[in-house]
C-alpha cells in the first residue's frame, strides 16, 4: 500500500496577492487543500475600521473576487479552502461567501467561520506589558481599535472534522492555516512536539506563496529567475511522518530550489531554535534542505518543544497622522537644490510646534539607508519630507509646504505630490491561552 | 570583495526588529563569511539605521547566518516615517558589505 500524502497549495501570501496562480493551482494542482494567507500585522485594525462604519464589512477586500474565481474549481475537484480572509469579521465573510456560492449555483458547500480571536480591551489587564516598548497597556487603552489573539489550530481542526469545505478565520498564527489540515488528516496528537514542529516548518515555507517559488528572489546576472512574469505558487506534499517537499506546477514561471527555500525558511525568524507559535515552539535550527528534482525540494529535521501556553495579542490603536510631500529636481546641481528645498520646508514647518519627528529624504540618494555612502550624485533626486503629528491639519501642512516650493523654493522643482494618512500602530501583549475561547459557526448552501 | 559576490539575503520585519539572512552560494565560502561577517561588522555597517544590538545565529548545515537587528525600523513598521517602513531593502545594504 502506498503511503498516503496530503497536498496543500499556497494560494495567497498577502491580502493583495495575485489570483491567477491560485486558480491554476486549484485546476491542476491535484490538491486536497487550497490556502489563502491574507493578514499582515495591521490588516485587522484597518478592517475593524471598516466594520465600525458598516457591520457587514470588515473582511478582506478581495474575498469576493478570490472566492468567485476559486470556489467553482475547488468544488468540482473536492479541494477544501482554508483562509484568514475573515479579518475583523469572519461571520460576514462567511455570509458573503455563501452569496458567492448561491450566485454560482453551487449546492452542498459547508462554510465555517472561526471567531473568538477578538479580545475586548477590558479583558486585557491595564498593567500588561507592551512587548515592543515595555510600556503599560493603559497608556494606549483609550485609542485601541482592535485586539486579536493569534489562535492555534484547534478550531480549524474542529471545523474540518465537522466536514466544512470552506473555513474562514480572523487572526490565527499564519502557519496554522497549513498545520490544521495536516493534523486533521493524519490524526496527529497535538502534544507530539516534533510533529507539530515539522508541520509549522511546512506552514512557514508555504505561507508567503510566491516568496518560496522564486518571487522576491531575482537579482539579474547573479540570481536569475525564469519567466517571473508567470510566477507559479507553491505546493507542499506531506506524509504521515511529517516529511514533505515543496514544488510548483509544471509550466509555470519561477523556481523552487534550495536557495529559495533557505531564504523563506529564515524570513521573519529571529532565533531559529525558538519560533513561537500557539501550538508549539518550533525549532528550525537543524533543518536540512535538499533538491530532489527540478523545482522540487525536500525539507527535513523540523523539531518542536512544548507550547508556552501564552498567546500573542496584536493590538491596533490610533497613533496620530503622518503627512508627506514629495517633489523632484534634476540635472546639474539637482542634489544641492533638493537639499536646500528640504531645509526651507523644515524651517517653515518648525514654526509650528507639534511634530514628533520630521524626516527629510533625498530619494535616489539617502532615503533607504540614511546616507549615500559616498556614491556620486544622481542625475535626478526626489525630495521627500515626512512627519508625524497628533492632529490631521498639522500633518496636512507638511505636503502643503512641499507643494509651495513651486513658487517659494529653489529653481526647477517638479512633480509635487502630497498625502496624509492616519497612523494605525500595532503593539502586542501576551495572555493565557485559557482565556481565549474560539467558536465555530456554520452555514451550508 | 562585496558580500554580494558570495551570498544572497532576505530581510524580514517584526515590530521594530529586522532580521536579515545571509546565505552563501557555495558551502566552501561559509567559514570565511562566518569569520568576517561578525555582529560587530554588521552593527557598524548599519549604524545609521539600527540603534539597538545585533545578534547572529548560525545554521552551518544550510550555509546560512541570520542577523537580528533591534530598534532598526524607525520605531516600528506601523509608525515609521521611513519610505521603506518594513526595511525590505536592508538585505541589499547587507550585501554591500566589503568582506
Amino acid at each position: 500500500m502506498s503511503e498516503r500524502k496530503i497536498r496543500l497549495g499556497g494560494g495567497a501570501g498577502y491580502s493583495g496577492d495575485r489570483i491567477e496562480p491560485a486558480v491554476d493551482l486549484a485546476k491542476r494542482g491535484q490538491l486536497d487543500y487550497l490556502i489563502f494567507e491574507c493578514l499582515a500585522e495591521r490588516t485587522i485594525a484597518l478592517a475593524q475600521k471598516r466594520r465600525l462604519q458598516d457591520p457587514d464589512q470588515g473582511y478582506d477586500p478581495l474575498l469576493t473576487e478570490r472566492m468567485y474565481r476559486c470556489i467553482p474549481e475547488c468544488h468540482q475537484r473536492g479541494v477544501r479552502i482554508i483562509t484568514n480572509m475573515g479579518a475583523a469579521n469572519p461571520v460576514a465573510a462567511m455570509k458573503q461567501t455563501l452569496e458567492v456560492c448561491r450566485h454560482l449555483n453551487l449546492r452542498g458547500i459547508k462554510i465555517a467561520a472561526v471567531t473568538g480571536d477578538d479580545i475586548p480591551p477590558q479583558h486585557i489587564p491595564p498593567d500588561a506589558t507592551l512587548l515592543e516598548t515595555g510600556a503599560r497597556f493603559e497608556t494606549i487603552r483609550d485609542r485601541v481599535i482592535s485586539a486579536n489573539a493569534y489562535l492555534g489550530a484547534s478550531p480549524l481542526i474542529e471545523s474540518l472534522e465537522a466536514g466544512a469545505n470552506v473555513i474562514i478565520t480572523g487572526r490565527v498564527a499564519d502557519p496554522v492555516l497549513f498545520t490544521a489540515p495536516v493534523i486533521h488528516a493524519f490524526g496527529w496528537s497535538m502534544d507530539d512536539w516534533d510533529l507539530m514542529g515539522k508541520a509549522v516548518l511546512m506552514g512557514h515555507l508555504m505561507e508567503c506563496a510566491g516568496h518560496v517559488t522564486g518571487g522576491y528572489f531575482a537579482d539579474p546576472g547573479i540570481k536569475d529567475v525564469e519567466n517571473l512574469a508567470d510566477l507559479g505558487f507553491p505546493i507542499a506534499e506531506i506524509d504521515s511522518k511529517g516529511e514533505f517537499t515543496v514544488s510548483k506546477l509544471p509550466g509555470t514561471g519561477g523556481q523552487v530550489t534550495e536557495a529559495t527555500c533557505k531564504e523563506q525558511l529564515l524570513y521573519e525568524i529571529h532565533d531559529p531554535a525558538q519560533y513561537y507559535t500557539p501550538d508549539v515552539i518550533a525549532d528550525l535550527s537543524h533543518v536540512t534542505i535538499k533538491d530532489v528534482e527540478k523545482d522540487k525540494v525536500r525539507l527535513q529535521n523540523g523539531r518542536g518543544k512544548p507550547r508556552s501556553g501564552k498567546l500573542k495579542v496584536s493590538i491596533g490603536y490610533r497613533d496620530g497622522f503622518i503627512g508627506e510631500g514629495q517633489i523632484s529636481y534634476g540635472g546639474p546641481g539637482a542634489e544641492a537644490r533638493a537639499r536646500l528645498a528640504g531645509k526651507i520646508v523644515k524651517t517653515r514647518l518648525n514654526e509650528h510646534a507639534g511634530y514628533d519627528d520630521l524626516r527629510i529624504d533625498l530619494i535616489g540618494s539617502d532615503a533607504l539607508y540614511r546616507s549615500n555612502r559616498g556614491s556620486p550624485a544622481p542625475f535626478e533626486i526626489r525630495l521627500r519630507v515626512a512627519g508625524k503629528a497628533s492632529d490631521r491639519e498639522l500633518a496636512d501642512l507638511i505636503g502643503r509646504e512641499v507643494e509651495a516650493l513651486y513658487t517659494n523654493g529653489p529653481a526647477a522643482g517638479g512633480g509635487a505630490m502630497k498625502s496624509v494618512k492616519e497612523v494605525i500602530a500595532i503593539q502586542s501583549v501576551l495572555i493565557d491561552a485559557s482565556e481565549v475561547k474560539p467558536t465555530v459557526h456554520y452555514k451550508t448552501t | 570583495m562585496k558580500l554580494h559576490e558570495v551570498a544572497h539575503s532576505r530581510a524580514g520585519d517584526k515590530g521594530n526588529i529586522a532580521n536579515i539572512s545571509v546565505i552563501v552560494y557555495r558551502q566552501e565560502d561559509y567559514e570565511m563569511v562566518c569569520q568576517r561577517l561578525t555582529s560587530e561588522v554588521v552593527k557598524r555597517h548599519f549604524q545609521d539605521i539600527a540603534i539597538g544590538k545585533v545578534e547572529r545565529f548560525e545554521l552551518p548545515q544550510l550555509g546560512a547566518l541570520n542577523f537580528v537587528l533591534y530598534d532598526a525600523l524607525g520605531g516600528g513598521v506601523t509608525r515609521s516615517l521611513a519610505l521603506d517602513q518594513h526595511g525590505k531593502t536592508l538585505s541589499s545594504l547587507m550585501l554591500d558589505i566589503e568582506i
